[in-house]
């Protein structure tokens, strides 16, 4: 056998490998979106319907209220409220990120190392054991079942993320950038609006996303936290269409499709802003 | 087109302190070099001029104006870093102007100093492009380039040569002393190379250890060393350096060579007086191969364990007592291995230094 031809086929093999692993990957979710979009009868058929024979667009009429028959479930409200505690805790959350993580990048302080690792470790704790103890203070001080109780633990759940990740970027970027342009006529702020900034943009962005995501997809804190279309969110919301003794599994997944549409959008301009990352020409090499 | 003035300027990190008191002036138009081994300080002393670190004590003045509580963009200077510190995310043009559009300055008057400052260092194909379009060389032009057109005080040069291929390190060389002739401003630069910092100031501070060893022309300090420090620093290959004492009007080598003492040094000695016999190995010749045979000579005879071709000249490395001493060899011929040969010392350009205090004992 050529060497040539050895080469191809094992090309094939990875190729074919790599299929099959992330079919199985993605089996659960394609599994999803394809119920999505079926008829409720159908998913319950027995025996299992394999081949969709009717693919529609009802259940998502169903949702968000148009059509003949309407599910009792307050989806656009749902929607709005993760809508607007998403973007609040991430814009709050970046803020946080990009000066501590330009204070961690670019200050010495006291007790530097020792915050830092608080911060990572703050991590290591799982937020569904805090939920009690945010729990009892959030209904003192009446924060439960608002969208600002819902933001703050948001917000505080993505700061060590995102100062992290900040942290990475502005490393990155040699001081004497900004070195630089203070020579140049900048105040320190100046300096780093007009330079750092831009230059950390994408790791910003990148921060913002991910925060993005953690927040719109939570669920265990927010289903502790919330009850009324006041601050629901959807992945709480999900839960609505299990009644007691039965489960919309098709109005489910349309509404699974709904929250999963977002988050693929901004995975897909992660990767691109990851992906182009930074051209430091202006440094040596 | 500013002096610039430090006095009993004290660097701090903390307990640590790395910049001990120093004191320099450096006059108007003036190019001054800060050479000095690696961690000696001569960042930290640049840094502390352009305002980007604070100083623990002292005075740093530019001009007429203490500049000490003054932060960088009000001091009027502009520096080139050894990293160029480029602006990423802006075009060769853009990076030129930014420091005329942040200082307001007119659309017309920018758009003049950014082409004058192209045409000065060759930029004008550039402008368009951004910095990771550009090699090594035209990143440092660009930088020097950013230097140039605000028309500041002074220029502050950290290393800039150092990430250059040699060849091209010493092309800009030449291009910094001709930019410094015909923008005349001060200058201050910082190298730990020796070469760079002969070719290039019109006065060599030398540092050590946060301390300044000698002020002086490339001249003084090349001919004149104050100290073993600045003997062996400056010049390449650098000073032989032979431990010695004075007996009678002679000086003993540790080998137990007799030298007579130079007659511009007799009244600078003791008796018994342990000093270290500095050379360099340009005075150090085999016969029939030195380039000024006349003056007052003495002869020894080594044997030759090396010898470097350089075309010109052949670099001998021989021994005295054990220690490494290097000869030259102008108008070489071929030298091999273990070859014995009848070394000419030039009396005249020998160094004594006290042993104990590494000065030169003229100072003493
Ligand atoms: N931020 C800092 N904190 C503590 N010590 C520092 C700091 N910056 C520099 N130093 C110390 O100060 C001394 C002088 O440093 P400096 O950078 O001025 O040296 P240098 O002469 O420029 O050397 P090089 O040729 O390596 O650039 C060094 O010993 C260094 O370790
Ligand atoms: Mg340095």
């Amino acid at each position: 056998m050529s060497s040539a031809l050895k080469k191809r086929i094992g090309k094939a093999v990875t190729w074919a490998l790599t299929f099959l692993l992330m079919l199985i990957i993605c089996m659960p979710g394609l599994w999803v979106v394809l119920t999505g979009f079926r008829p409720n009868r159908e998913v319950l058929a027995k025996p299992a319907v394999w081949i969709p024979e009717e693919l529609s667009l009802n259940n998502f009429a169903q949702i968000f209220g148009f059509g003949a028959e309407q599910v009792a479930i307050p989806v656009p409200a749902y929607f709005t409220n993760s809508l607007i505690i998403a973007l609040t805790s991430t814009a709050i959350a970046i803020l946080i990120g990009m000066s501590g993580g330009y204070a961690f990048a670019r200050f010495r302080f006291r007790f530097k190392d020792g915050i830092f690792l608080g911060l990572m470790l703050s991590r290591t704790v799982p937020g569904i054991a805090l939920s009690l103890p945010v729990f009892m203070i959030w209904s003192r001080i009446g924060l439960i079942d608002t969208k600002p109780g819902l933001i703050i633990v948001y917000v505080a759940l993505n700061i060590p993320f995102t100062i992290w990740l900040i942290d990475g970027f502005f490393r990155q970027i040699p001081k004497e950038m900004s070195e630089a342009a203070q020579v140049d006529g900048c105040t320190r702020w100046q300096a780093f609006w007009k330079i750092e900034f831009p230059l950390a943009r994408s790791g910003i962005a990148s921060a913002a996303i991910f925060a993005f995501l953690t927040s719109w997809n939570e669920y265990a804190l927010a289903s502790q936290l919330t009850r009324s279309t006041d601050s629901k969110t959807l992945p709480v919301g999900l839960m609505d269409f299990t009644a007691q003794f039965t489960i919309d599994w098709a109005g489910m997944s349309a509404m699974a499709v709904i929250i999963i549409v977002p988050a693929l959008i901004l995975t897909f301009i992660v990767q691109k802003h990851l992906i182009s990352g930074l051209t430091f020409g202006g440094v040596k090499g | 087109m500013a002096e610039i003035k430090l006095q009993n300027v004290v660097k701090k990190y903390g307990q640590l302190e790395v910049v001990h008191g120093i004191g320099l002036d450096i006059a108007h138009n003036e190019f001054v070099v800060l050479v000095g081994p690696s961690g000696c300080g001569k960042s930290t002393t640049l840094r502390m001029i352009a305002g980007l670190e604070e100083i623990s004590d002292g005075t740093i003045s530019i001009g007429p104006q203490v500049v000490n509580e003054l932060p960088p963009r009000k001091r009027n200077i502009s520096m080139v870093f050894q990293n160029y510190a480029l602006y990423p995310h802006m075009s060769v043009r853009e990076n030129l102007g930014f420091g005329l559009k942040i200082a307001k300055q007119p659309e017309a008057v920018v758009a003049d100093r950014v082409r004058e400052a192209a045409e000065i260092l060759g930029l004008e194909e550039l402008l368009e492009r951004t910095p990771a379009e550009l090699s090594g060389g035209q990143r440092q032009r660009v930088a020097m380039g950013r230097a140039i057109v605000r028309h500041p005080e002074a220029f502050l040069f950290d290393e800039p040569l150092s990430n250059l291929d040699a060849k091209l390190r010493v092309q800009m060389r030449t291009e910094i002393k001709k930019l410094h002739q015909r923008v005349k401003t001060t200058v201050v630069y910082v190298t730990h190379d020796q070469v760079e910092a002969m070719t290039l100031a019109d006065r060599i501070v030398v540092m050590k250890d946060g301390w300044i060893e000698q002020v002086g022309t490339p001249m003084e300090v090349f001919n004149h060393p104050l100290n073993t420090f600045v003997a062996s620093f400056i010049g390449s290959p650098p000073m032989n350096l032979i431990d010695a004492q004075i007996t009678g009007d002679k000086i003993r080598l540790s080998d137990g060579t007799h030298l007579p003492v130079p007659e511009r040094l007799e009244n600078h000695v003791r008796e018994g007086q342990e000093v270290v016999f500095g050379l360099r190995p340009d005075d150090l010749t085999p016969q029939g191969h030195g380039i000024a045979e006349n003056g007052h000579r003495a002869s020894v005879e080594l044997t030759v364990e090396l010898a470097e071709l350089l075309g010109t000249e052949t670099i001998l490395y021989t021994r005295i007592n054990g220690s490494e001493v290097l000869g030259k060899m102008f108008d070489p011929r071929d030298v091999s291995p273990g070859e014995r040969m009848t070394f000419n010392i030039s009396l005249d350009k020998v160094h004594l230094f006290d042993a104990q205090t590494q000065k030169s004992v003229r100072l003493g």
